[in-house]
């Protein structure tokens, strides 16, 4: 333990500074951390064995939810047992954390995974072991925080890293201040990890639709071509797979500004299970799918038969792995793709081309193929998968 | 089989002799002619051959081949002559009846010689307590090959053929041309035989040099010999005339080497004085050691051992290194005592192993021919011998109706005479015999060492944490009683990364070479060990901080060879070999399992503990719960609930009612228990590092025959030694 607190600032609820509805966020997860710990606390003196109930993040626990066509967390939970020895040092680990967050919601400040790590990173009393050694075992106990807690990481004062990028005909407010994304240079601007509604308003929107696109790099060849402008849209890209602010924002454009979300990513097997996420969610973040997930987005491509269509030379070409493979075949069993005709096919097609492509290929037509001719066309047609 | 192979170069000879030359005369007639194309004098004739034909005298062909015998190399020599001396003194003695009382005192006789020197010239003096030797059995038994008492009845003892001593005269005769020196005083208040002899290899018989009589028994001058032995003998320890009222004194000159460390006689010694707790016997070594890395490093069982045998000596302790007669980690300090120049291996027990019986051989271990040749004895014995009478007089565990059962299934009545057996009856006997329903030989012609001084001279002689020890009933081989004795000692400070050491005896008389040709090796690397949670590479002896012992007694021990190095490999042997060690491997499987229990336990207990500390904190500064008390709280059940699996699992699952005491139903083992608590210990090292290590021995099987001598070892009887292990561990639980 870093500090000793004291009782009097223990019960410090009160002191929080801020706007009305984050300070009433704020005293509700307190409460619920106050909860956790009190019912650690209660079992000890009661002599029962101290353990925390945490929804179980796995596969076995993640429900297809086909009404809603999003993936959503089951009702299961794991016993999280102090005395046991493969769950005693992640018990304190998550009591750990329990405190670092209730320090971090006193003090008003948001801090990073990686700061959160670090707070809590000590050696224990009288030993040479750490609390944490690396990042990798901090983060999941935060996210098992969040579940347990039921709480959104925001709320917990925690942020990831700022990735992903946008621009486009849009104005927005972000913690107070206007920003017109339309005037953001060849940068763009970097979503951050937080982009709920008390974070980030949505003042004028002029666009049709948004196009996402996987990396940075695509990005800038639409963003240069000034594609946003010409075609009336935002533009955004995910930097590989979307972090959930970038997520959580196209879903936001999505349900509040109706607009359609149109992604562009590679044809592999990692292209369509990126699209998959930002369609139904994934599984170990299935309990914020009802924020994240956007069943209408759509795929616009690259498509497996675009090689045959856009006549491109066999320099596009990269051949399939044995992991490709397996992993194609994954994702045509996924519940929302196995009944769908056209995605059984796209895969099919994947699958007998015998290698895929990268959107960034497509420049060896013309270096603005991509942006100029072959989404504007595709777009014209509608000719996406959904 | 000893017997045959000792017996054949003679037999041999003649035989081959006898049909070459009746080949020849067969021929003679016919072969004239082609004899007669030969040039003359080039090629032998049959006349020329038959002129060098003849005899070979047993002795001519040890002393060709005496590396048979044990005397490969000079370093080996010089262990032989000392181990079959100190062999028969202590048959001698325990046949007499008398406590054995043994000297061993080697003197270099070229002290100057340069230290790069291979060997030298060592006088090896032998002096026992023993009955003495009549005078007109000197010359027989000193001077003589296949010449003895041994040889041609079944009875547990130590010699056999009768080859030994004699074989270590001829040797030191051979290397030095010095005869054999006897002083011999075969009864008390009447002067000794002092008599020396030579050997004459070509007659098998000695010739008498000097023969006086003397009063100087024990010898005298062996007590000014090192300041030892004048401290030894003017406290009347060493070579007293007390002790020494009747006795027989050997000394040899002979080329050879002294060294330390495998295959030495400070090792056999030892290992002797391990098996032979009644036994009190002082070792006066040398003053010069040799150089040790040379050649002779592969002349100690390295086959099969490889970089072992280093470790193995480093295993048992530096103090072996200073110490000559401490090898194996060393008697512990009382039970050794060092005196400059002397080393002396006291008594443990102030009673002679129980007297073994001679008796018949058993029908099932009989060949057609000795049972042929039996008959033709006893038909020459007594020409009214009746096969009845034949079958119980000569066997053993025939009895009357048995006899009557017998004679009637080879269609003989039972006062049908011996001579009436023809050789096809004979035969037809033979046959019933093997299947005949007969008692396995009587076996109290068996001395076994006993599992309490088993595992008395396992601790003395080895620093290990746990000691078991099992004794196996008694079993026939070729008709043959035996009776395998075997102990282990595990952990404590033997070294963890080597195979392990087998320690192996036959009749008491440790064996030190020919480790990988002997039975008990092959048991050894036979037994799965692997289910006693050690780790064992394919075929080979396990590898872990391991001491295997394996005793072996019998009426006739069978070696490999006439060195007497290597027990036989028949699979009856092997196979009670295998049985004794799982007996001692299921107890250390146990006890490595509890131990690992109380490790896990232990360290879960450890886990919890570091972590209630943060876990209080954090819940203090989370809802203000006091975290001094919530730690209290926490600590107690992590206490109760490490406490509560201590009790409650055991690997089959009973109830384990006091931890680490589950050997309550077992007989055998010795914990020492410090060891023990270092392995379940919760707290810093430095807590408990000052413990001494105590030993304490558990409900310990006693045999029938080794019964009354149990005591001395231990000094206490096992009752309350329970108590003691009972109450240590407790306090363990508590802790």
């Amino acid at each position: 333990m870093a500090k000793k607190t004291s009782k009097a600032s223990g019960r410090a609820g009160g002191t929080t500074s801020g706007r009305a509805s984050t300070k009433a966020r704020d005293v509700a997860t307190l409460d619920k951390l106050r909860t956790l710990a009190d019912n650690v606390a209660k079992r000890a003196f009661k002599g029962v064995d101290p353990s925390l109930e945490i929804p179980t993040r796995s596969r076995s626990n993640t429900i297809w939810d086909k009404k809603r066509r999003i993936l959503q967390m089951g009702g299961s939970t794991q016993e999280r047992q102090l005395f046991n020895l493969n769950q005693a040092k992640q018990f304190m680990q998550t009591m750990l954390h329990a405190s670092t967050i209730k320090d971090l919601i006193e003090a008003d400040k948001t801090s990073s995974l990686r700061g959160v790590f670090y707070k809590a990173k000590h050696t224990v009393a009288g030993t040479k072991e750490n609390t944490f050694d690396r990042q990798e075992e901090s983060d999941p106990i935060l996210e098992d925080l969040e579940v347990s807690l039921g709480s959104l990481r925001e709320e917990l004062h925690i942020f990831a890293e700022s990735r992903g990028g946008l621009i486009g005909n849009l104005t927005i407010i972000d913690k107070g201040d206007e920003i017109d994304c339309r005037r953001l240079g060849s940068s763009g601007l970097q979503v951050p990890s937080i982009v709920e509604p008390d974070v980030i308003q949505f003042k004028k929107c002029e666009a049709d639709f948004v196009l996402h696109v996987e990396k940075g790099t695509v990005w800038n060849r639409f963003n240069e071509d000034r594609f946003w402008e010409k075609n009336n849209c935002i533009l955004t890209h995910g930097a590989g797979q979307p972090p959930r602010g970038v997520r959580r924002l196209l879903q936001r454009f999505n349900q509040e500004l109706k607009l359609p979300i149109i992604c562009l990513l590679d044809c592999d097997p990692w292209g369509h299970y990126i699209y998959s996420v930002i369609k139904q969610g994934s599984i170990s973040l299935a309990f914020e799918s009802t924020r994240l997930a956007i069943p209408e987005a759509k795929f616009l491509g690259i498509r497996a038969k675009d090689y045959d269509e856009c006549d491109l030379p066999d320099a596009v070409k990269i051949d399939l792995t044995d992991t490709d493979i397996k992993r194609a075949k994954e994702i045509a069993a996924y519940p929302w793709f196995e009944s769908h005709k056209g995605w059984q096919r796209e895969i099919d097609r994947l699958l007998k081309n015998g290698f895929k492509m990268e959107v960034e290929a497509m420049i060896v037509k013309d270096i603005s193929y991509v942006t100029e001719t072959y989404v504007p066309e595709r777009l014209r047609a509608k000719d996406w998968l959904e | 089989m000893t017997m045959a192979a000792a017996a054949r170069p003679k037999r041999a000879k003649t035989k081959s002799g006898g049909t070459k030359k009746a080949r020849a005369d067969a021929a003679s007639t016919d072969d004239a002619r082609v004899k007669g194309d030969a040039p003359e004098g080039t090629r032998a004739t049959a006349e020329s051959m038959a002129a060098k034909q003849r005899d070979i005298s047993v002795s001519e062909f040890f002393a060709k081949n005496r590396h048979l015998l044990g005397f490969d190399n000079p370093r080996k020599a010089l262990l032989t002559t000392v181990k079959e001396a100190v062999d028969n003194s202590l048959d001698a003695c325990e046949e007499a009846g008398i406590l054995p009382e043994i000297s061993v005192i080697i003197e270099d006789l070229e002290p100057s010689r340069p230290a790069s020197a291979k060997s030298g010239k060592y006088r090896v003096t032998i002096v026992d307590n023993g009955p003495g030797i009549v005078r007109k059995q000197v010359e027989h038994i000193f001077g003589r090959l296949l010449y003895g008492s041994k040889f041609h009845r079944l009875k547990m003892s130590r010699g056999q053929q009768g080859i030994g001593i004699s074989a270590a005269g001829m040797y030191g005769l051979l290397t030095t041309g010095r005869p054999m020196v006897i002083h011999t005083k075969p009864k008390g208040g009447q002067p000794a035989h002092h008599i020396e002899l030579a050997m004459n290899t070509k007659t098998n018989r000695a010739e008498v040099t000097v023969d006086v009589e003397t009063d100087d028994f024990p010898p005298a001058r062996f007590a000014t010999l090192t300041p030892g032995t004048r401290t030894l003998a003017s406290r009347g320890e060493f070579l007293s005339e007390g002790t020494h009222a009747t006795g027989t004194s050997v000394s040899i000159e002979l080329e050879g080497r002294y060294q330390r460390g495998r295959g030495s006689v400070d090792e056999f010694l030892e290992l002797t004085a391990i098996a032979n707790p009644h036994a009190r016997i002082v070792f006066v070594p040398p003053s010069k050691v040799s150089a040790s890395e040379d050649d002779d490093a592969s002349l100690l069982e390295t086959r099969g051992r490889g970089k072992n045998t280093a470790k193995e000596s480093e295993a048992s302790g530096d103090e072996a290194a200073r110490t000559p007669p401490t090898i194996a980690g060393g008697f512990s300090a009382a039970k050794t005592e060092e005196y400059e120049g002397a080393f002396v291996f006291p008594r443990g027990v102030e009673e002679l192993p129980p007297e073994t019986k001679e008796i018949q051989p058993h029908p099932k271990g009989v060949e057609l021919g000795i049972l042929l040749q039996m008959l033709k004895d006893a038909e020459q014995e007594r020409d009214s011998y009746t096969l009845y009478n034949f079958l119980q007089d000569k066997f053993s565990r025939v009895s009357p109706s048995a006899a009557g059962d017998l004679c009637k299934s080879i269609g003989l009545s039972s006062r049908a005479r011996v001579s009436d057996v023809d050789h096809a009856k004979a035969e037809k006997l033979f046959k019933v015999l093997q299947d005949a329903k007969l008692p396995p030989p009587p076996t109290d012609c068996l001395a076994p060492i006993g599992v309490r001084q088993m595992l008395a001279g396992m601790l003395k002689g080895v620093r290990a944490e746990f000691y078991a020890a099992s004794s196996r009933n008694a079993e026939v081989y070729r008709g043959r009683p035996f009776l395998i004795e075997a102990a282990i000692a595990y952990g404590g400070s033997l070294a963890k990364d080597d195979s392990c050491r087998v320690i192996r005896f036959a009749n008491r008389v440790p064996l030190l070479f020919q480790q990988s040709a002997c039975s008990s090796f092959k048991a050894v690397a036979e037994t799965n060990w692997k289910n006693y949670d050690l780790q064992q590479p394919r075929g080979a002896v396990p590898v872990g901080p391991l001491v295997v012992m394996i005793h072996m007694a019998s009426v006739w021990v069978p070696f490999t060879s006439e060195s007497k190095e290597a027990i036989a490999d028949y699979d009856e042997i092997r196979k009670e070999m295998k049985l004794a060690l799982m007996e001692c491997g299921r107890k250390l499987g146990t006890y490595l399992r509890k131990r690992a229990k109380m490790r896990r336990e232990g360290e879960r207990r450890d886990v919890f503990e570091r972590y209630i500390g943060e876990i209080a904190q954090a819940i203090e500064a989370i809802n203000g719960t006091d975290a001094k008390e919530l730690y209290d709280v926490l600590l107690a059940q992590a206490k109760s609930k490490t406490a509560v699996a201590d009790q409650v699992l055991d690997d089959e699952g009973r109830v384990v009612r006091d931890a680490g005491a589950g050997f309550d139903d077992d007989d055998g083992v010795i914990v020492v228990d410090d060891s023990l608590a270092d392995s379940a210990r919760v707290t810093p090292p430095s807590a408990s590092d000052d413990s001494e290590s105590k030993p304490v021995a558990k409900g310990t099987k006693r045999r029938a025959s080794a019964g009354e001598s149990d005591e001395g070892l231990f000094g206490e009887s096992p009752a309350p030694k329970r108590r003691t292990v009972k109450k240590v561990l407790k306090k363990k639980a508590s802790r």
